[in-house]
């Protein structure tokens, strides 16, 4: 593996250049622009740059009105936040009329870290998943976060990204083409599928190889829009397994786990399902690496799951 | 400043308004006949007299805005919408019902004139912030006015957006309250307590006027003085009577959302038509 970088700087700079290319862009923030990295936006376009204090439905509500009047606002605070905070902002005056909001979660997840379970967003992806016309984005690398801060300037109606403050490996490279609604294959292997997105990407691909060692053939799938979800691509990948994987820094409640059940459910009688996630618990203060680590998220986990359902299957 | 005889021809709006808002809500339906009756008159200074708007041309760039943040009083505006001509008049009878474009509360994509949605209390002024920002970054002369209810101040996110509008200077921007003292259950000062409200609203760096809301030369002089307010946003608290006009409604919180009997409507139409004919007089 090559250097790791989080997502919230690869967007940081990504939303400097779209700022430069795209003069409707502007960017509002809740007091966190140092640690959403909407810093660099500010510097460079002062007169684009809102700090609304800390006042995140203010914050929502306000972008509603700017994109009301034909611009793109993008909106940053903690993903916990963003979502929590503003949930009803969000739906009525966003979701509701299809405005182009785009609303950036960072710092998601157990990988928060050591702020705990107030600032960690375990249920995000659920709460945005379920808003009809939002589209819910969790890029895996700097190279997809550069991208998908571009494609959802483009994107008509509302978005919500979810990005991280966790180190993560590069997995694309820089001819990669990000689309809205599309995962995509990041490794063949028929005989188990895991559909990972975000941080655990990386951490499914590290499994995966664990687990050829094993003899067992893992194929991983790059869920980065989890909704729309790929549902095309999701049944095909699922085809030929004996065991389908969703792997994710979420609930195992209303995320990635779920979008691929609720699909997998509905369309054919599909292998056993096995949710690697948070186990509907809070999450608590400690390193990045450790939480992951205790709620089995870290390749070791994951192939140590993956192992022992294998076993009981067969 | 509006002169005579555009004086008595808002009233004379204002009492048609009425009327409509009665007739389009209709008998042993739950309407919010309260909150749009009491805001009847603002809603009428606003369109008929003080905002630049062109009702063919609705999408207009450079009109002026109305942002109905207390949405339940949507049907005021429908009406003032539809004498407009924005959309048909005898669109009014379809309030509420299923395919409608006059949905509950305000629906911007569903219905021409609907400048936001709202509806959830206390998230109107936030948004009308983001009309008002937007407009000066877009060099644009164009003025926002949100109306908000009283007892939607107790939302917090209304001081949020307080604090948001003077620390932008929004002078571009008035927020008016429909100061009727009545919410859905009592009073507005059962609960949490509102006054004094105009030096609250001073206190947090505003420009405030206190009128008779129901006075359309007091409130059209309102709105002018509101145009030469510099640097900072604009607040006019209008006293208002919930349920004005109906005299078995007004001031009772009862006809916050209610349905009325066949001897109701007759009676609320006949007081609201007699007015009428006193203005056309």
């Amino acid at each position: 593996m090559n250097s790791l970088t989080e997502t919230r700087f690869a967007y940081g700079e990504a939303l400097l250049e779209l700022g430069t290319q795209r003069s409707e862009v502007v960017v509002l923030d809740a007091d966190l622009y140092k640690s959403t990295r909407t810093v660099l936006f500010r510097d460079a376009f002062p007169h684009r740059f809102f700090d609304l204090g800390i006042s995140e439905a203010d914050m929502v509500s306000t972008a509603a009105g700017m994109a009301a009047s034909g611009l793109i606002p993008y909106c940053n605070t903690f993903a916990m936040f963003i979502t929590g905070v503003c949930y009803m902002p969000i739906r009525t005056q966003i979701a509701y009329p299809s405005l182009p909001v785009k609303l950036i979660g960072s710092s998601c997840g157990l990988t928060q870290g050591p702020d705990g379970a107030s600032h960690q967003s375990l249920e995000d992806v659920a709460l945005m998943r379920a808003l009809p016309q939002m589209i819910v984005v969790s890029p895996a690398d700097d190279i997809e976060t550069r991208q998908a801060t571009f494609a959802l300037a483009d994107w008509p109606g509302p978005a919500y990204m979810r990005l991280g403050r966790y180190p993560t490996p590069r997995l694309f490279g820089a001819d990669y083409h990000f689309e809205v609604g599309k995962a995509k294959r990041l490794r063949d292997g028929n005989e188990v599928v895991i559909f990972a997105s975000g941080h655990t990407v990386a951490k499914a691909l590290a499994a995966a190889e664990d687990l050829a060692r094993d003899g067992v053939e893992a194929g991983v799938v790059n869920v980065s829009t989890i909704k729309p979800l790929d549902e095309a691509l999701v049944k095909d990948a699922a085809s030929q397994a004996v065991l389908v994987v969703t792997v994710e820094e979420h609930s195992i409640i209303g995320g990635l786990g779920s979008a691929v059940a609720e699909c997998l459910a509905e369309t054919r009688p599909a292998a056993p399902l096995l949710r690697l996630g948070v186990r509907d618990c809070f999450g608590e203060s400690g390193l990045a690496d450790e939480l992951l680590e205790k709620h089995g998220l870290q390749p070791k986990g994951i192939r140590a799951s993956i192992i022992q359902r294998l076993a009981l299957s067969s | 400043m509006a002169s005579q005889s555009q004086i008595i021809s808002l009233r004379r709006h204002a009492a048609d308004l009425r009327l409509r808002i009665v007739r389009m809500m209709g008998v042993g339906k739950a309407h919010h006949f309260g909150g749009s009756l009491s805001a009847a008159d603002i809603i009428t200074a606003l369109y008929f007299y003080k905002m630049r708007y062109n009702p063919a041309d609705p999408q207009w760039p450079d009109r002026d805005r109305f942002i109905m943040s207390k949405g339940h009083s949507v049907p005021a505006q429908y009406a003032a919408l539809a004498k407009l001509g924005v959309f048909p008049l005898e669109e009014l009878n379809t309030l509420k019902s299923l395919g409608s474009r006059l949905q509950g509360h305000p629906a911007m994509h569903l219905t021409p004139g609907i400048e936001g949605c709202t509806g959830a209390l206390g998230e109107g002024l936030s948004f009308a912030n983001g009309v008002a920002l937007a407009a000066r970054l877009q060099e644009r002369t164009c003025r926002v006015y949100c109306l908000m209810g009283d007892g939607e101040l107790h939302e917090g996110q209304v001081w949020e957006a307080a604090m948001t509008s003077a620390k932008r200077c929004l002078d571009n921007l008035v927020a008016i309250v429909d100061r009727n003292r009545l919410k859905a259950m009592d009073a507005t000062e059962c609960g949490k307590v509102l006054d004094p409200l105009a030096a609250r609203w001073t206190s947090f760096g505003w420009a405030v006027k206190e009128v008779d809301g129901h006075d359309m030369a007091a409130l059209s002089d309102a709105l002018d003085w509101t145009d030469g307010q510099v640097h900072q946003p604009s607040m006019i608290i209008a006293n208002t009577v919930k349920g004005k006009g109906v005299s078995f409604m007004a001031g009772q919180a009862a006809y916050h959302n209610a349905s009325i009997t066949d001897e109701q409507y007759r009676q609320a139409v006949a007081e609201l038509d007699l007015a009428l004919q006193e203005q056309t007089q």
